[in-house]
C-alpha cells in the first residue's frame, strides 16, 4: 500500500504563507497530534483545513512502525495559525474524520514589518539588528533590502518577531531610538482601528 | 446679507463667482486685494469688478485697503481669504480680531490665524456675540467641521486621522503608480500647479500638522500649537520603499492622526493597505472620524481649488445666516 510519506519523514513549509506581516500578524504556533485513516491522500485532509484558515505548516512528522499493522496513521504537526482560528480548525478536522489526540502548548507569534530608509549598511547593520536581537524578547525575523545607487539611502523592509504585542512595541521603541541616532526614516504601518 | 472680502486670489475669485452666479441672497459690498480696494454699500457689480481685476491686477482703487473696509459699516460678515502666514498669522490675524471686536462674524480659509490663536479668537467672538468659522482651513471642500459639529452631534470623537495634504498625496500616488522618484514627482506636481515654488510646508508635513492643530483645538478644545505635533514629511520617502509596500498590496501615504486618549498628534508617512478608504488618488483629501456611536465615518473630497474652497466658505456663511440669524 502506498504511504503518503516514508517513515520518519519531516516535511517543512508545506503550504506557502499567505500571511501579511506589514499589518501586525498575530498568530499562534501550535503543535498537534492527529490520527487519521491510513489511506492514500489522507494528509490532504490535514493540510487543506490549515491552509483554508490562512495558516502555515511548519513541520509534519509522521511515525509509522512497519512491524505494527494498523489502519490508522498518527501525524505530529506543527503549524502557525491566525489567532482565534483554532476552534474552526478543530471543527474542520472533525468533519474530515481526523481525530485530534493531543494539542500541545500554544505560543503567540507577533510580527510587524516597518520600512527603514537610510544608510543602513554604512551605519553597521549588524549592530542595528543586534539591538533588537539582544533584548531577549524580540528578534529581527526578516530583512529585504533594495539597494540604491552608491551613496543613496537604501530602503529596507524589516520584520520583527516577538511573543506579544507589548514586546513588539518595546522593540519598536528601541528601533526608533536607533533610527534617530543613525538618521534613518522609519515608516510604520497604520494600526488597524 | 452684506459681505466684505479681504483677498481676491484663487479662493476669493471662486467666492465672488459663486455669489454672482448662484442666487444665494448674498451681496458683496466691499473687497480688497494687496494693492487696492472698493467699498460699495449698495452692492458691487461683481462681473465688472472681476474683469477689472483681470485686466489691471487691482480690484478697486489704490489707497483703499483692509483697514478702511473693516472700519466701514458696509458689511455684516467678513470673509478673510488673504495669504497664510504660519508664523505670525498676520496681517489676517489682525483683520479677524478687528472684525470680531466690532461684533462682526468672520469666515476664513486662512489656516494661520486659526492655528496660532484659536483660543483667544474664539473668546473674542463669544465676547462680542459674533461667529468665527473656518471650514475651509481643513480639507478644502470636505465639510469636516460641519460633519463633526452638526452631523455627529452627541458623539464623542475618539480619533481623527486622514490625508490632509493634496500635494503630498499627489507625489506619493505618482511615485507608486509610475515609479517616479520623489524629485520627479515633485517637479510634475509643480508643473501642474499642485505644489508651490517653495514646497517646504507641504512636503515636510507642516501644512498637514497645522490642520491637525486646528482640529485638535476646535474639536476637543485642546490648546495645541505646531510644536506639539510630531512631524515627519515625505521628502525622505524613496520609490523603493513604496515598491516594498506595494509588493504586498500596501502603499505609503502621509497620514495625520489625533488620538486624544493617547495624547497622539502626529503627521508621518505610513504603510497602509491599498484597499483602505484613506488611500485616495492624486490631490484628493480624506479624513476618517472614529466615534463611539456612529462608528467610523470617512469623508473624501477635494482639498483645494478655487470653487471647491469657495464651497466651504459659502457653507459657513450660510450657516451663520440661516441657522443662527443675524446677531445685531
Ligand atoms: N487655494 C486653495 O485651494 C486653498 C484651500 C484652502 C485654504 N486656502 C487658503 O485661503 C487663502 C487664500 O488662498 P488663495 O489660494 O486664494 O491665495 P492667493 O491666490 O495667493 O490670493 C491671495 C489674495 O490675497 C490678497 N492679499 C494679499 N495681501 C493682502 C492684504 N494685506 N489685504 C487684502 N488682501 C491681500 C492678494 O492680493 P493680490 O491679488 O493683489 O496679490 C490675493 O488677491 C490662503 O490663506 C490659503 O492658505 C487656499
Amino acid at each position: 500500500m502506498p504511504f503518503p510519506f516514508p517513515p520518519y519523514n519531516v516535511v517543512k513549509d508545506l503550504s506557502r504563507s499567505r500571511l501579511k506581516y506589514f499589518q501586525d500578524a498575530i498568530n499562534v504556533q501550535v503543535s498537534m497530534k492527529l490520527e487519521m485513516k491510513d489511506s492514500p491522500g489522507q494528509l490532504v485532509s490535514v493540510i487543506q483545513p490549515i491552509s483554508e484558515i490562512g495558516g502555515n505548516i511548519l513541520s509534519v512528522i509522521h511515525e509509522r512502525d512497519p512491524a505494527v499493522k494498523s489502519d490508522v496513521l498518527d501525524v505530529q504537526i506543527l503549524c502557525e495559525i491566525p489567532e482565534g482560528s483554532l476552534e474552526p480548525l478543530l471543527e474542520s478536522f472533525k468533519q474530515r474524520g481526523v481525530s485530534v489526540l493531543r494539542i500541545g502548548e500554544e505560543r503567540l507569534l507577533v510580527r510587524r514589518s516597518v520600512i527603514l530608509i537610510g544608510h543602513l549598511i554604512h551605519t553597521d547593520i549588524s549592530d542595528t539588528i543586534g539591538k533588537i536581537d539582544s533584548t531577549g524578547f524580540a528578534e529581527v525575523h526578516a530583512l529585504s533590502m533594495i539597494m540604491p545607487a552608491i551613496n543613496e539611502p537604501s530602503s529596507t523592509k524589516m520584520t520583527i518577531k516577538s511573543d506579544s504585542l507589548a514586546n513588539i512595541n518595546r522593540a519598536l521603541d528601541i528601533l526608533r531610538d536607533v533610527a534617530r541616532q543613525k538618521e534613518f526614516l522609519i515608516i510604520e504601518p497604520l494600526e488597524d482601528v | 446679507m452684506r459681505i466684505a472680502m479681504l483677498g481676491l486670489g484663487s479662493v476669493g475669485k471662486g467666492i465672488a463667482r459663486a455669489i454672482l452666479e448662484q442666487d444665494l441672497g448674498l451681496s458683496l459690498t466691499a473687497v480688497a486685494d494687496s494693492k487696492s480696494g472698493r467699498i460699495e454699500p449698495s452692492g458691487i457689480d461683481i462681473a465688472s469688478m472681476l474683469e477689472q481685476k483681470e485686466r489691471t491686477g487691482m480690484c478697486g482703487t489704490p489707497g483703499v485697503g483692509a483697514a478702511d473696509i473693516l472700519a466701514s459699516d458696509a458689511y455684516d460678515i467678513l470673509i478673510e481669504v488673504s495669504p497664510t502666514n504660519a508664523e505670525t498669522g498676520e496681517p489676517a490675524l489682525g483683520y479677524i480680531r478687528e472684525a470680531l471686536s466690532r461684533g462682526m462674524s468672520v469666515v476664513t480659509s486662512n489656516k494661520g490665524p486659526v492655528a496660532l490663536d484659536y483660543q483667544s479668537l474664539h473668546l473674542l467672538a463669544k465676547e462680542h456675540g459674533a461667529y468665527l468659522r473656518y471650514e475651509a482651513t481643513v480639507c478644502g471642500a470636505i465639510p469636516i467641521m460641519h460633519t463633526i459639529e452638526s452631523g455627529l452631534a452627541g458623539n464623542t470623537i475618539t480619533k481623527l486621522y486622514g490625508v490632509f495634504n493634496g500635494t503630498c498625496n499627489y507625489i506619493l500616488t505618482r511615485m507608486a503608480e509610475e515609479g517616479l522618484t520623489y524629485q520627479q514627482a515633485l517637479l510634475e506636481a509643480r508643473e501642474l500647479g499642485y505644489a508651490e515654488a517653495d514646497p517646504t510646508y507641504d512636503v515636510k508635513g507642516i501644512d498637514a500638522a497645522i490642520k491637525l492643530v486646528i482640529l485638535a483645538n476646535a474639536v476637543w478644545g485642546m490648546e495645541k500649537t505646531l510644536d506639539d505635533v510630531e512631524i515627519t514629511g515625505i521628502d525622505g520617502v524613496t520609490t523603493a520603499a513604496i515598491a516594498l509596500a506595494e509588493e504586498q498590496d500596501l502603499t505609503i501615504r502621509l497620514i495625520g492622526e489625533i488620538i486624544p486618549a493617547e495624547d497622539v498628534l502626529r503627521v508621518s508617512p505610513r504603510i497602509i493597505p491599498k484597499s483602505h478608504p484613506l488611500v485616495v488618488e492624486e490631490t484628493l483629501n480624506a479624513v476618517a472620524i472614529d466615534t463611539e456611536m456612529a462608528g467610523e465615518i470617512t469623508l473624501i473630497g477635494k482639498g483645494a481649488g478655487s470653487l471647491e474652497t469657495a464651497s466651504a466658505v459659502i457653507s459657513d456663511l450660510l450657516f451663520i445666516r440661516d441657522c443662527h440669524g443675524r446677531r445685531s
